[in-house]
């Protein structure tokens, strides 16, 4: 962090946050503060639900299962299957769903160099959406639900790129301006799919309940081939975001300044987003539209550990994980056994969060 | 709209069984009477009195003259003005009433109702469930009368339904009629269903998301007749979400019912395969002893003529394993 300031060194007045006046965070102190937080809320997770079991159940169950030799431990058929076939999924799909979308928002505040970027920002949430609707309207199967909204988001960012790169702005894509319209082109891309997404779904009424329901997002119905549906695109986003964090640090002191530092901006950018959008396609695919994530978690790092991507990027994705895992043990035991959307939760806790930490005394000093 | 699924077409065969073997145990000539009332044929010569006021949701309303060209933008409805043979008097009904299949059905939408395209139709009654979008207000301009019928608390609402809107459009007798023979059925369906020692507990599902009835709905009191109680009952805030709560996989499993009824096979196509591979569901002993009733979600949701068809589907699942 240290060294790459030094390097941007005649740029940094232009920077946007002045890393001379960074406290020192070590990342590996941040990383495994996020990961104890992240522990903790995976086993209260799969200790926590409606159904009431008490800790020696659940404790049994996980060594049944998880013991290679399966002891039997006497656990009622229909406890075991609430640990093992409801809880432990829900809980791990939370932490993939959460890891992404906060890892996929920190990413794209880098690359856009746009503080509100989130990991909707080209097009995903309202293409996952129209590909969703769709197929509730025609009546298709379960298993066609997520395979249409990841293609229907990936398909949205795939419109927006091309429109947006294409349309040159400045002095080539390495500009100032290709960034600019992409982000723009987004938000075209949105309002136009979101508009017939709303049309089909007023259209057909029917089914407005199951396509409301699918839009406001929750992990309710998360089963094991959920998780083991999304894990392989989660394991590569990751990878590939985490693999440029060096990259997007440089980027912090401005795209002209990094293109002169060598980096290609143009490609970057196609990386990060194609990345991005595997992992949040998947996410958007299974649990539907989760927001805040992805803005609240990464400034949430930035604040009490530094812009330093190589924290940033790592700490976003454990503490998205633990943030989403709490967030929807909140949104199956407030009103248990009935469920508050998963994102009234997200924003309700998140925002006051953000906003305490935003003006503790340390955050007034990073942004000053 | 909706596409007809092949759930429909058992429940069809069944709607037609039950009248077929209500008619045929018909045990005193009232009752056959009012079998006959109900199926249209009979020439009442009871034409009604008009100018007429009735009773409705949206307070009392007067039908100047006998009404000959009804609206019906409620499919419940749409069924009840067929069962009391008022039939004839419908110009037009909402693209979801379709049921009787020889109702004129367009495009006309309950859930957003567009009130120049009601008013193209001219009718001289309006039929409603639940005044969306102040329908009534909205006609009120033009002169129209809204009978709003919401969905009833209970059977004796229902009944009190058929009898105003019998004497809305002229049919006074035939409402009557009607409500004998809902009344002559469902005792014979409950006097045929097999007695418990306890009550047999059930989970009703309206949709994926495990929204529920409890025993105080108007399907729970049908089902009540049975000796049947809602596992929905126990949960939390069960009466501040009006008698619907929404419960959730973990409370279902713990609860363990005797039955599964699914009221979603049409809108989500649920059956008792579906239910048995969710996650954790197998264990369940309705899954496990077969005990997973598949109902038609229209018949489970308009309380009108059909309710029979309801509670005789599920009497029949109960009489068919305690007979094993």
């Amino acid at each position: 962090m240290k060294s790459l300031a030094r390097k941007a060194g005649p740029a940094r007045g232009s920077a946007p946050a002045a890393p001379a006046a960074l406290p020192r965070v070590r990342a590996g102190r941040a990383i495994a503060v996020a990961t104890a937080v992240l522990i903790a809320a995976l086993l209260a997770g799969v200790a926590i639900g409606p159904a009431g079991l008490s800790l020696p159940i659940v404790g049994r169950t996980l060594l049944t299962e998880l013991l290679p030799w399966h002891p039997a431990l006497g656990v009622p058929a229909i406890d075991a299957d609430i640990v093992w076939q409801l809880r432990l999924p829900r809980v791990l799909l939370g932490a993939l769903v959460g890891a992404m979308l906060a890892g996929g928002g920190a990413a794209y505040q880098g690359v856009f160099r746009n503080p509100l970027a989130d990991p909707y920002l080209l097009g995903v949430a309202a293409g996952g959406g129209l590909g969703a609707t769709i197929v509730i309207i025609a009546g298709g199967s379960q298993q066609l639900l997520p395979v249409a909204a990841f293609a229907g988001a990936a398909a949205a960012v795939a419109v927006t790129y091309v429109l947006g790169a294409g349309t040159r702005v400045g002095r080539g894509p390495g500009s100032v301006g290709a960034s600019a319209s992409i982000v723009l082109a987004g938000v075209a891309v949105a309002a136009l799919l979101t508009a017939v997404q709303t049309y089909l779904q007023q259209q057909h009424y029917q089914t407005l309940q199951q396509v409301y329901s699918w839009i406001l997002g929750g992990l309710s119905l998360a089963t094991w081939s959920d998780v083991l549906l999304i894990l392989p695109y989660v394991i590569v986003s990751a990878g590939i975001l985490l693999a440029h964090r060096r990259l997007l640090d440089v980027l912090r002191v401005g795209e002209t300044e990094a293109s002169t530092l060598g980096v290609d901006i143009a490609r970057l950018r196609l990386t990060v987003v194609i990345a991005a959008t595997l992992g949040t396609a998947a996410a958007v695919s299974v649990s539907g539209l989760i927001g805040f994530v992805g803005i609240i978690v990464p400034h949430t790092v930035r604040l009490t550990a530094g812009p330093s991507y190589r924290v940033v990027l790592p700490v976003s994705m454990i503490g998205g994980a633990a943030f989403l895992v709490l967030a929807d043990i909140a949104a199956r035991t407030v009103q248990s056994p009935a469920e508050v959307p998963i994102g009234v939760i997200t924003a309700l806790a998140g925002a006051p969060f953000f906003l305490v930490v935003l003006s503790s005394r340390r955050a007034r000093q990073d942004l000053s | 709209m909706r596409i007809p699924t092949r759930q429909a077409a058992p429940v069809v065969a069944l709607a037609l069984s039950v009248a077929a073997l209500a008619a045929g145990c018909g045990s005193t000539p009232a009752q056959n009477s009012s079998l006959n009332a109900s199926t249209g044929h009979s020439a009442t010569s009871q034409r009604g009195a008009f100018p007429v006021s009735v009773k409705a949701a949206n307070g009392t309303v007067t039908v100047r003259s006998r009404p000959a060209a009804i609206v019906s933008l409620s499919p419940t409805g749409t069924e009840m003005l067929y069962a009391i043979g008022a039939g004839g008097q419908v110009k037009a009904v909402d693209s979801l009433s379709d049921y009787p299949p020889q109702a004129p059905r367009t495009k006309l939408s309950a859930f957003q109702p567009n009130v120049e395209a009601i008013v193209a139709e001219k009718p001289d009654l309006v039929i409603e469930a639940g005044d969306t979008g102040q329908l009534t207000k909205k006609l009120a301009a033009f002169s129209i009368p809204v009978l709003d019928l919401p969905a009833p608390a209970n059977l004796a609402g229902e009944y009190a339904e058929f009898a105003e809107l019998g004497r809305a459009t002229g049919h006074p007798a035939q409402a009557t009629q009607e409500v004998a023979r809902l009344r002559s059925q469902l005792h014979q369906i409950v006097a045929a269903a097999p007695h418990h020692a306890k009550p047999v507990s059930y989970y009703y599902e309206l949709d994926q998301t495990y929204y529920s009835v409890t025993s105080a709905t108007f399907v729970g009191q049908l089902l009540g007749l049975l000796g049947m109680k809602s596992i929905a009952d126990q949960a939390k805030g069960a009466a501040s979400s009006g008698g619907y709560p929404q419960l959730s996989a973990e409370y279902i499993l713990k609860a363990d019912p005797d039955y599964i009824i699914l009221a979603d096979t049409i809108c989500c196509h649920q059956d008792a395969a579906t239910v048995g591979k969710r996650p954790g569901w197998s264990a369940l002993t309705a899954v496990k002893t077969g005990h997973v009733i598949a109902l038609n979600d229209d018949i489970a949701s308009r309380w009108g003529p059909r309710v029979t068809d309801l509670l005789h589907t599920v009497e029949t699942a109960l009489a068919r394993n305690s007979s094993r």
